[in-house]
């Protein structure tokens, strides 16, 4: 024990040991009123570490190559040691990746924690949706089936709708004039250091922002307004070992989910692994029906939404950009005199209400084959989408929001 | 509010697994056979190795991973065609070059084809030949139209008919019919087909067979990790006011 103290004073004295974990933990003061909805966040962690130890792992046996690839990803399911379950749980981790991420996104809304002093906490995190969703889109064609191929054609050929530079910037980024075994090469090169290392650094930042304006709460009044004589806000609690202990439920029951679809549905009807993905890419014949993985098809409904102008695909793509980083914005269109939805009016609710059926409608939109009903459903829902944003700074102004407590809700 | 909270959850997590099945407008029959099932499983392979591989491979599976559905080495030794080891993956008897010729098109490689299909499609179709003159092989398909494999279980199956009734308004109803009893009865053949799927739904996913058990040990325990986890946290928090 004495060893341990001299070793840990050792390193104290060259490395801020002690401080780092006071700061950012045993000494960082969080509102003690969290409920469900802030588990999210250190569950998106670890779906990163899950994502980044089973795609080591995956790594060691797959084979970037386009006469390979499908093969050797049917041999780590069948012929190495636990391949099938590593495999499951890094294409499971894909999927719930983004539903954590959705909803500890849809946390930050309803409870108002882009505004006033965490601005620059939410444009990190949505920089980090941004590069979730390339890291999604480039492993996604790894494995090298139809939907692989077909998937990526799709979204590579929307960047040659850009006008001018389009052919060659799709030409950039497939490495060759179609999608080929030199994009497979770079998109594995992408996936598997590039995007990583960038969103290492990003969660990294995102934490420390975090923890230098601190969280905001249900309530969405800052605790740091209420302190003891110590400087402890009265509504804090030290994140260790309350706020972990509080973690590790919420941990063990994500993985009791996230288990129950490894083991018993890793394909989630087609939704997580496509039927048509076991068929292996092949250049001379379209699938009947393309669709993306469930996490895009919103803005894919958008994308569909929006019809040609002059001749150019380009303005749907601009729509679909544009709807995938809306969200960035919030911080400077949302004008109420409350953040979080406890509240606020019903004005507010109503909007937010219909920007959430929009989000899961269009998801639903972007998996069906188009249909003149369809479409003019998707142009509906977009509208009400984009209007969501857009009217944003009427509407919480002329909001009727109730009084702010003084202090959390706590029971 | 409360009750407004656990809906905006509810709506929120329906996102998740956004369940519609896209409808192919055939119908498909159940297909009868289960996995927990040996016996079935080991006629199937029978039946694949005897008549499948002659055109198709299974190049993913290797002949040795059939004692995991309980055959001995013997049996599967058995099997084995020549120049083959216990280890070597199933290859078709014919080169994928004269199927072309012979066929029109190279028969699709079957280890992943239950998962790319199912196993209803695949047990539906493979019932589902009937006899059409104006086709090369003789045969059609009804929920595979102009399929070029031939009808190889025709012997067994016997030859259908296809009976179209018009109905009111246009609608179609396509009936198959039996005019040449095969070798096996209906049921027989029905039977047979059930068994070579459920080893294709095998062939398809190896890890499906142990994989269930293992997820029942695996949430069980975390079962238990949660009434553990949750008796810490309590503990922690009994004093937080």
């Amino acid at each position: 024990m004495k060893l341990l103290k001299n070793m840990l004073g050792w390193v104290d004295e060259r490395f801020p040991v002690i401080e780092t974990w006071e700061y950012h933990l045993s000494k960082y003061y969080a509102p003690k009123n969290f409920n469900f909805w802030y588990f999210f966040g250190s569950l998106a962690l670890l779906v990163l570490v899950i994502q980044i130890v089973s795609g080591i792992f995956l790594t060691m046996s797959y084979k970037p190559d386009a006469l390979l690839a499908f093969a050797s990803v049917e041999y780590i399911m069948r012929d190495v040691q636990s391949g099938w379950l590593i495999r499951y749980i890094h294409s499971t981790g894909a999927s719930m990746f983004f539903v954590v991420v959705y909803l500890h996104m849809f946390r930050g809304m309803i409870y108002g924690s882009y505004r006033k002093p965490r601005e620059l906490l939410w444009i990190i995190g949505v920089v980090i949706y941004l590069a979730l969703m390339a890291e999604a889109f480039l492993g996604y064609l790894l494995p090298w089936g139809q939907m692989s191929f077909w998937g990526a054609q799709v979204i590579v050929n929307l960047f040659s709708s850009v006008p001018f530079v389009g052919n060659e910037l799709s030409v950039l980024i497939r490495g060759d004039f179609v999608i080929s075994d030199a994009t497979l090469n770079r998109f594995f090169a992408l996936h598997v250091i590039a995007v990583p290392l960038a969103l290492a650094g990003l969660v990294f930042v995102h934490l420390v922002a975090l923890h230098h304006v601190g969280s905001n709460n249900p309530d969405g009044i800052e605790i740091k307004k209420n302190k003891d004589a110590n400087g402890i806000p009265l509504d804090g609690i030290p994140f260790f070992p309350y706020m972990v202990v509080k973690d590790i439920v919420a941990v063990v029951l994500f993985f009791i989910v996230f288990c129950a679809i490894v083991f018993f549905a890793p394909d989630m009807g087609g939704y997580f692994i496509e039927a048509n993905n076991f068929v292996p890419a092949n250049p001379m014949q379209t699938p009947a029906h393309i669709a993306p993985v469930w996490y895009f098809t919103p803005y894919y409904a958008i994308l569909r939404a929006v019809p040609p102008m002059f001749g150019s695909q380009f303005p749907g793509v601009i729509a679909m950009g544009i709807s995938a980083i809306a969200v960035v914005f919030l911080p400077w269109l949302d004008r109420g005199k409350v953040k979080s939805i406890r509240y606020r009016g019903p004005i507010y609710k109503a909007f937010l209400a219909s920007f959430v059926i929009s989000f899961i409608g269009l998801g639903y939109l972007g998996v069906m084959p188009v249909t003149p009903t369809y479409t003019l459903i998707s142009q509906v829902l977009s509208v009400v989408y984009f209007a969501f944003f857009i009217l944003m700074p009427w509407y919480t102004k002329i909001d009727k929001c109730k009084p702010e407590p003084d202090r959390v809700t706590f029971k | 509010m409360k009750l407004i909270k656990k809906l905006w959850l509810l709506v929120l997590l329906s996102m998740a697994p956004v369940m519609v099945s896209a409808s192919t407008g055939v119908h498909l029959d159940k297909a009868p056979a289960s996995l927990s099932d040996k016996a079935s499983l080991q006629r199937g392979a029978q039946f694949f190795v005897a008549n499948c591989l002659a055109c198709h491979s299974a190049a993913y599976l290797r002949y040795n991973r059939l004692m995991d559905i309980g055959m001995s080495e013997e049996e599967i030794r058995k099997l084995l065609p020549e120049g083959s080891k216990l280890g070597s993956t199933m290859q078709a008897m014919m080169d994928s070059e004269s199927a072309k010729m012979a066929f029109g098109a190279a028969p699709p490689d079957l280890s992943v084809i239950a998962r790319s299909r199912g196993t209803d499609y695949l047990y539906t179709y493979l019932r589902s030949f009937y006899v059409d003159p104006t086709r090369p092989s003789g045969v059609n398909n009804v929920i595979f139209p102009l399929a070029a494999m031939p009808n190889i279980l025709g012997p067994l199956q016997g030859d259908q008919e296809l009976v179209v009734e018009k109905h009111e308004g246009g609608h179609e109803v396509q009936t198959l019919k039996l005019t040449t009893p095969g070798t096996m009865s209906t049921k027989e053949f029905d039977a047979t087909v059930g068994d070579l799927v459920n080893f294709l739904d095998f062939m398809g996913e190896p890890a499906k067979l142990v994989r269930y058990t293992y997820g029942y040990i695996v949430i069980g325990f975390l079962f238990l990790l949660l009434l553990l986890t949750y008796a810490l946290k309590k503990e922690f928090w009994k004093d937080v006011h």
